[in-house]
């Protein structure tokens, strides 16, 4: 998908600038925060759990080609077909492959961030394919020609004046006047336009929250159902996952399946968590008659091994998103590629490549909610770190910016002239603070004081008082 | 080098520090063994504990337990059950031993039909595999027994659970699954339902159903 990550600072001015997206963002920003405290507060072991879930997970990276294999093996024999794609175009051709020998018209669809990373849809419409999204959040940014600006929660930016808006305007074959001021009956509305969908489609296309390795299974978890009848109903379902997906185990499926919910939304358990496994069986009177699996490299193998391997240990809960200052004020657009927040700004440059995505690391205030909630206990702001120090390496940054570090670190390499400094450079700003305690102006940081004070210092440096307290 | 020789290879120049046989001994070990991890304590119970936990998390949901001593009742209840929600006494089900075989004449003027559900059924009865306390979960298993749109095309879904399938935790389902299966094997589509369908998607306001059942409704036989 076409990356919108170099003019983020402007993505993030527009974004502040959109009362219904501020509006949106305020209604709905503390439901997940106090709705997965909940959850963790009503199950004691959540955090013992949490630590067996990151074993887990490391234990997959530590042995992922095995248990590829055995995955591999397993689909295979359970009658599914896989197909491997190293880059995203590779993973369209298998899509579109099949669609066209089986010449599939509707195409359903089931919530997946994968399908964006490649972004199938277009590609599906240019080859005269009707992708339809059937996850109301996915069905109502698809008809506005969006993208999902959350990973749970794809149209957590719209307002519901906004749907009924688009509502009116897509399904022009319902009365004009009908009442769409309540929820519920927009809801109803969706729902009665995307069964027709779902019993006229000829391939549904899912995500896979997990891929077991004992079963070569795929494992879709939703609230809706309307997974379920995209994988069903058609002849021909295929899976697209990416290769860190996979689990060992039912067993460590289950572990984790047991912090993700909670953490996602505050359930103690989605509605439907489905095991998928191979074809429609000998007797089976419904299910598809073809299952293929998609599995997508797409830069991951590279992060294997190195410093940002954590990272591949996501479970897509959005957690983070839910609990990160940043993407609660901006909201997930103006991070500008698929996955935003937190996870976002790590999963991101790894993908399209720091020097595309050079600002999403520096969007954190590091102030670490988004690894205190994180169900995987991935370490975000280490590594947000990480890659600002990329950044840095590379050269990326402004002149001016990399000109101040130079000569910041010229001062911090030499204690003595850096206390000697720091005392004279407090001592005038002190003064120059009159007994106010603030500053409206100071050289070279016009930019904070246009629009607000700097806090004066007080008149010694940390070190000064240190010193002072220990005596 | 095909896509698959190419990502395997850069995974192993990535991971594959050490010795061979024992990274292969790990994960054969693994699968073959599947160890349980930690379990919560919270199914955990006697039988009367796990049905008041069942019941409790299924109703937090939007979903509905009734507890029967008798299994020849389920028809009576089902036809019970259509009548309270203004539903027509009319009910799907698939070639499953224990629903087939039940005395579907005391449901009165009950209607049933045999078969995978179709977009105009209102309403379908399966026989759960198991159940799941920890979290109120049913879980179903394809196959012409209990075909799996009968879990997601009608309104209602009325699922009949025997009380000796009511497990505390997932775990004990997946032991007798493999029991049923055998090692490593799977029915095509294995189904962990909790409550009926729900979306959240429009200003997170929760709204029951969005494309699945309306009604979820398990009658537990003791």
């Amino acid at each position: 998908m076409e990356a919108y990550t170099q003019t983020f600072p402007a993505n993030t001015a527009k974004a502040l600038a959109d009362a219904s997206l501020q509006q949106a963002m305020t209604d709905t920003g503390p439901h997940f925060v106090s709705k997965r405290a909940k959850a963790r507060d009503a199950l004691p072991e959540f955090d013992a759990l949490r630590d067996q879930a990151r074993d887990i997970k490391d234990h997959v990276l530590a042995h992922l080609d095995l248990y590829l294999e055995h995955y591999e093996k397993k689909v295979t024999e359970s009658g599914g077909h896989v197909h491997w794609a190293a880059t995203a175009e590779e993973a369209r051709a298998a899509i579109l492959g099949i669609c066209k020998r089986v010449n599939a018209r509707i195409v359903t669809k089931g919530k997946s961030m994968i399908s964006e990373e490649i972004d199938i849809n277009k590609y599906l419409a240019e080859a005269g394919h009707t992708p339809v999204e059937t996850d109301l959040g996915e069905y109502l940014i698809q008809l506005r020609g969006e993208r999902p600006s959350h990973i749970i929660a794809p149209a957590i930016h719209l307002t519901r004046d906004q749907v009924e808006a688009d509502f009116r305007k897509a399904h022009t074959h319902l009365d004009p006047n009908r009442d769409l001021s309540e929820i519920p009956t927009m809801v109803e509305e969706a729902r009665q336009v995307l069964r027709q969908k779902y019993l006229t489609a000829d391939v549904g296309i899912t995500g896979a929250n997990f891929l077991v390795a004992e079963t070569g299974t795929s494992i879709i978890v939703t609230n809706e159902g309307n997974g379920d009848l995209t994988q069903i109903l058609p002849k021909v379902h295929i899976v697209i996952a990416s290769i860190e997906k996979i689990v060992p185990t039912l067993e460590d499926t289950t572990t984790i399946l047991r912090v993700l919910a909670r953490s996602a939304t505050g359930q103690d358990f989605s509605n439907y968590t489905t095991f998928s496994t191979g074809p429609r069986r000998e007797g089976d009177p419904d299910g598809p008659g073809e299952y293929h699996v998609v599995i997508l490299d797409n830069g991951r193998s590279n992060v294997l091994g190195t410093e940002f391997q954590d990272m591949l240990r996501c479970i897509r809960c959005g957690a983070c998103l839910n609990h990160c200052p940043v993407y609660q004020a901006v909201g997930g657009h103006a991070y500008g590629w698929v996955y935003p927040g937190p996870i976002g700004a790590v999963v991101t440059p790894a993908i399209i490549g720091i020097e595309k995505a050079r600002h999403l690391p520096n969007a954190s205030t590091f102030c670490g909610r988004c690894e205190e909630v994180c169900p995987m206990r991935i370490p975000l702001p280490k590594m947000l770190r990480h890659w600002r120090e990329k950044e840095f390496e590379k050269h990326l940054q402004p002149v001016s910016m990399r000109w101040g570090m130079g000569v910041w670190a010229f001062f911090a390499k030499r204690p003595k002239l850096y206390q000697f400094a720091t005392r004279i450079a407090v001592r005038v700003l002190s003064n120059q603070g009159h007994g106010k305690g603030r500053l409206s102006k100071v050289p070279l940081a016009s930019a904070w004081t246009q629009t607000r004070d700097f806090p004066a210092p007080q008149g010694k440096t940390f070190q000064q008082m240190w010193k002072e307290r220990r005596q | 080098m095909t896509a698959r020789e190419q990502i395997l290879t850069r995974i192993r120049s990535k991971t594959a520090k050490g010795d061979d046989a024992a990274r292969r001994a790990a994960v054969e070990a693994r699968l073959a063994q599947h160890p349980r991890n930690l379990i919560p304590q919270r199914g955990q119970g006697d039988d009367e504990h796990r049905i008041g936990v069942f019941t409790s998390m299924m109703q937090a949901v939007g979903g509905t337990v009734e507890v029967i001593a008798d299994i020849n009742d389920v028809p009576h209840c089902v036809a019970d059950y259509l009548r309270g929600q203004n539903l027509p006494a009319i009910v799907r089900r698939g070639s499953d031993p224990l629903i087939a075989t039940l005395p579907w004449h005391r449901g009165g003027a009950l209607e049933v039909m045999e078969g995978p559900a179709i977009d105009s059924d209102r309403a379908s009865v399966t026989h759960a595999f198991a159940g799941v306390a920890e979290t109120g979960t049913v879980i179903q298993i394809s196959g012409p027994e209990n075909p799996t749109t009968l879990n997601f095309l009608p309104e209602v879904h009325i699922a009949v659970l025997e009380m000796k399938d009511l497990f505390a935790s997932y775990e004990e389902a997946w032991t007798k699954l493999r029991v049923r299966m055998g090692e490593g094997q799977m029915p095509r589509t294995v189904n962990m339902i909790s409550g009926p369908s729900r979306t959240a998607d429009i200003e997170q306001t929760i709204v029951r159903p969005a494309h699945g059942p309306k009604n979820m409704h398990v009658i537990l036989v003791r």
